[in-house]
């Protein structure tokens, strides 16, 4: 590989996955504070929040995991190799 | 695989080779095949096998007990599941491709973690979980789509493609990309959730060998059963997309 192509494939990747992890980072937060407070507020409902935010969590984070798909991907399958 | 041919000079005990890419392929005529993700699947195909007809109930027996118990307990969260996913009225017909879908997700992600597979070799590449290849999951998502699309037409034939320019027609660009975009998305979480599981505790057994990486494998059951989850709810939610229509409303 082009030892170029492989500093800048590498630095990429890095990014991706960085860049990636905040935004859901942020989401995440937000729903789990939400959640505590909806559980604060009404702690016969904590069944039914715990699911939902479980759900809603995976959700979030299958948005990192595309970043970690596009690093991967240019870690280990790089089409400019 | 080249790039991180540095770490394994730090491995010192060979507990763990991480093979990204590398494949033990079967040529079945212009075909290549995966032949590890087959090997796998098919463990897992038997393991279910074994698991359903263990649930027959015994002669003479009354009161279900053992394998039947928590087959019947299998059976009820996912028909659960699909009720809550598709109305009391449309279940049924799809609990077998739901319950088919989690089963087979739950038990790959579940074999990946709990089933020795370094200790078996083969001649290239290495046994892990089947849902850890593109191949398996873009397959999975496509039957999906499939299905959804099946189940659309079948209830409402021709008039299923009146959906596309329901509220007005300028949404028809999006919701034709929503067809690419919902088995991409559904396959990339699975995929990416599952790789990246087995790769972070591969990396980590790499550095520190005992110990550390158990909290993470258990982190990691608890995420892939979570995907299996998601995988089968987001299965009944499209079905139920395409099924509804405005007059029956009373599901919730």
């Amino acid at each position: 590989m082009n030892p170029t192509v492989a500093a800048a494939s590498v630095i990429a990747a890095a990014l991706a996955v960085g860049l990636a992890a905040i935004g859901p980072g942020i989401g995440q937060g937000n729903a789990s504070g939400q959640a505590v407070a909806g559980i604060a507020r009404q702690p016969e409902a904590e069944g039914k929040i715990r699911g939902t935010l479980l759900l809603t969590l995976a959700f979030m984070e299958s948005l990192t995991i595309y970043g970690l798909v596009i690093s991967l991907v240019l870690l280990f399958a790089n089409p400019f190799a | 695989m080249t790039m991180l041919d540095g770490l394994s000079i730090l491995n010192s005990l060979p507990l763990a080779a991480l093979e990204v890419g590398k494949h033990w392929y079967w040529e079945i005529g212009n075909l290549k095949l995966h032949g590890q993700v087959f090997l796998a699947s098919w463990f897992v195909i038997v393991l279910l096998v074994i698991a359903s007809l263990a649930a027959k109930p015994k002669q003479g027996q009354m009161v279900p007990g053992g394998m039947q118990n928590f087959m019947e307990y299998v059976l009820e969260f996912l028909r659960d599941l699909a009720k809550n996913q598709l109305g009391e009225k449309h279940y049924r017909q799809w609990l077998p491709f739901i319950g088919t879908l989690f089963l087979f997700i739950f038990v790959s992600n579940w074999s990946g973690a709990l089933i020795p597979w370094k200790l078996i070799t083969i001649p290239e590449g290495e046994l892990a979980a089947p849902t850890n290849d593109i191949n398996t999951t873009v397959a999975l998502a496509l039957l999906t789509s499939l299905a959804y699309f099946y189940a659309g037409l079948s209830k409402k034939g021709l008039g299923y493609f009146a959906n596309y320019i329901q509220p007005i027609p300028i949404l028809l660009p999006i919701k034709i990309l929503e067809d690419f975009t919902k088995p991409l998305s559904l396959s990339f979480r699975l995929f990416g959730n599952i790789l990246a599981d087995e790769l972070v505790v591969g990396v980590l057994v790499f550095l520190v060998p005992l110990l550390v990486p158990l909290p993470l494998m258990a982190l990691g059951l608890f995420t892939s059963a979570i995907q299996a989850l998601v995988f089968a709810t987001l299965a009944g939610a499209y079905i139920h997309e395409a099924i509804e229509s405005e007059e029956e409303e009373e599901h919730g």
